[in-house]
């Protein structure tokens, strides 16, 4: 091993097979638990098996085509659409307008952070029970007050009211998580560049918007990239305890229409194609937002 | 354009004070330098007048108004900041237009003093480029004409050039002495370096932990320090402090201080310090000696390189003119 100092700063291994060696546990658990599942969604989306998963037949896309004409399939993609959109929005909108107080703050501020984080640590489905309990139409503490204030709450029936509990519950979770990002972001700006634009006659909020939320972009695009991925997949657990998906499929959202068609439904072809469909919707979304939304970040 | 004054100013943190009471009054056009090491309170004090930092006790005022309760914008200053503080995310136009957008003047305006200050700060052909595409010297002048764009009653600088290297430091220096001179703009200047300080104050404030130790022009303070802390701080090498000989000086007296270059060798003995020479720094054309007596105490004499003696391992005398030496008493103030 020698230090190679006339182009870059690289260390040179001479040994052949040791840098494979050391790649070689990662590349293990990739393989397993990634591209054999990978592979085995993709086979399975080309087959139809029977219920019991004895047989099964060769269906080329006829999987996808049925996919594609089903109007609940359809609605569902409008589903997360709605739900993706509404949680990134609010859970990041939430944690920047903490992070911006948490920042603002001198006494008590460990404590205030603290708290705020604490949400990240309970698991998506406690979270799920934790306010389907506050919002149960029957005993829960929420539709009590609502129906003092003359609100009849039950979104076991309102289609909307399923998707604003599922939303808030999701987005409550993230909360945590984007705040420690944004706050992390906020404290990495320079307070002399604050100070300057002050001087400059900037008020709180004229500096916040040319200042501030401009040098907090390559923050912002990481936490929509990573909440977007986040309403897609991990919101599962929030779905299935509060809602499972309903009422009338109100809160199916993608991902919780593999579970509901594959393992409840049984149709394992179907489920297999929609996950396929998934990972590609999910692909396209990620170079999307690389591609035009990138272009406005300052880094 | 105004005069600032500075009144029995304090600053405490909690329970700590860190400015013990600071008073100045600085005329229209003045530029003054607050000089003191890290840690003595000299941004404090420039952050209380730009007001960044609560004034604890005390008043400031700038043309007659006073400023404590002021917003820094309300106060007509104008700062350029060490790491000089430029919007990385928009382009030096920009940068400089910033303040006057948000002052609402009308864009030929903006467009009129943004060129105005590109040409005298030669920084014209990069209008368009970020910050982060400009040297270090190029990003300092691009501070420096956001405050000049403004047309601020007062510049504040705090330590503006201590991230150039020596050479441009040198000549900023003077680009920034000779700026302020031309706009006549009132000017407090923040540095640890006694040579900025020096070069550039019309006055100096000579700070030492919360305490102006002497306010005074540069060779007033130079040559009459009122403190052996003021002595010590200002002049490279610092004035050389010896034990008072019995029979001169103020009763009160326990120290005399005296500069390098007031030094003069004399018989051993009938000096004021007998010493042999332990190095010579030659500096090209002045030399340093620096010479220790057999109780291990040093001092520094300056010499010109041409009259500098060949010295081996004798003892020589040293002396100094009565009227060069002064006096400090226990308290390290003036006897």
């Amino acid at each position: 091993m020698h230090l190679d100092n006339t182009m870059s700063q690289r260390v040179t291994f001479n040994n052949k097979f040791l840098p494979y060696l050391l790649l070689a546990p990662q590349m293990l658990v990739t393989l397993v638990f990634f591209f054999w599942p990978a592979y085995q969604a993709a086979r399975s989306s080309l087959y139809l098996p029977d219920p019991f998963g004895l047989s099964e037949q060769y269906v080329g896309l006829e999987n996808f085509t049925f996919l594609l004409e089903d109007a609940y399939y359809r609605a569902s993609f409008i589903t997360t659409a709605v739900f993706s959109a509404l949680v990134a929005a609010i859970s990041m909108g939430a944690a920047l307008w903490l992070a911006i107080m948490a920042d603002r703050i001198i006494k008590g501020s460990g404590i205030y952070r603290t708290l705020l984080i604490w949400p990240y640590a309970v698991a998506p489905a406690i979270a799920g029970v934790l306010w389907l309990f506050m919002f149960n139409p029957s005993i829960g503490v929420a539709p009590y007050y609502l129906k003092a204030l003359g609100y009849n709450w039950n979104h076991v029936l309102n289609p909307g009211e399923a998707m604003g509990l599922v939303v808030a519950a999701s987005a409550w979770k993230q909360v945590s998580y984007n705040f420690l990002f944004f706050l992390a972001g906020l404290q990495a700006i320079p307070k002399s560049v604050i100070e300057a634009a002050a001087i400059d006659g900037a008020g709180f909020w004229r500096r916040f918007w040319t200042i501030v939320f401009p040098l907090l972009s390559p923050t912002t695009f990481f936490l929509l990239v990573v909440n977007v991925v986040y309403a897609f997949f991990e919101t599962f657990g929030v779905i299935h305890t509060i809602t499972a998906g309903g009422p009338q499929q109100a809160t199916t959202i993608l991902v919780y229409k593999v579970f509901a068609d594959g393992f409840v439904g049984q149709d394992l072809g179907s489920s297999a194609a929609q996950s396929v469909i998934l990972l590609f919707v999910v692909g396209i979304l990620t170079i999307v937002q690389f591609r035009f939304i990138e272009r406005k970040v300052h880094y | 354009m105004a005069d600032v004054s500075l009144h029995a100013v304090r600053k405490s943190y909690g329970k700590t004070e860190v400015i013990h009471g600071v008073d100045i009054d600085i005329a229209d056009g003045e530029m003054i330098v607050i000089v003191g090491p890290s840690g003595c309170g000299k941004s404090t004090l420039l952050r209380m007048v730009a007001g960044l930092e609560s004034i604890t006790a005390g008043k400031i005022s700038i043309g007659n108004r006073v400023v404590n309760d002021l917003e820094p914008r309300e106060r007509d200053i104008a700062m350029v900041f060490q790491n000089y503080a430029l919007y990385p995310h928009m382009s030096v136009r920009q940068n400089l237009a910033y303040g006057l957008k948000i002052a609402k003047m009308d864009k030929a305006e903006i467009d009129r003093r943004v060129d105005k200050a590109a040409t005298l700060l030669q920084i014209g052909e990069y209008l368009n480029r970020k910050p982060r595409q400009l040297s270090g010297g190029q990003r300092q002048r691009v501070a420096m004409g956001r405050a000049i764009v403004r047309e601020p009653s007062v510049f504040l600088f705090d330590e503006p050039l201590s991230n150039l290297d020596a050479k441009l430091r040198v000549q900023m220096r003077m680009e920034i002495k000779a700026l302020q001179r031309e706009l006549g703009v009132t000017a407090l200047y923040v540095t640890h370096d006694q040579v900025e300080a020096m070069t550039m104050a019309d006055r100096m404030i000579v700070m030492n932990a919360g305490i102006a130790e002497q306010i005074g022009a540069p060779l007033e303070v130079y040559n009459n320090p009122q403190t052996k802390f003021v002595g010590g701080f200002i002049g490279s090498p610092p004035m050389n402090f010896l034990p008072k000989a019995a029979q001169n000086g103020p009763a009160s007296a326990t120290e005399i201080g005296v500069r390098p270059e007031h030094l003069r060798f004399c018989a051993p003995g009938t000096g004021l310090f007998d010493g042999t020479l332990k190095f010579q720094e030659a500096l090209g054309a002045e030399m340093l000696l620096h010479l220790q007596d057999t109780t291990g105490r040093t001092i520094i004499m300056r010499v010109e390189t041409r009259e500098a003696p060949e010295l081996g391992t004798e003892t020589v005398g040293v002396t100094a003119d009565p009227a060069d030496i002064v006096f400090f008493d226990a308290n390290g103030k003036r006897a």
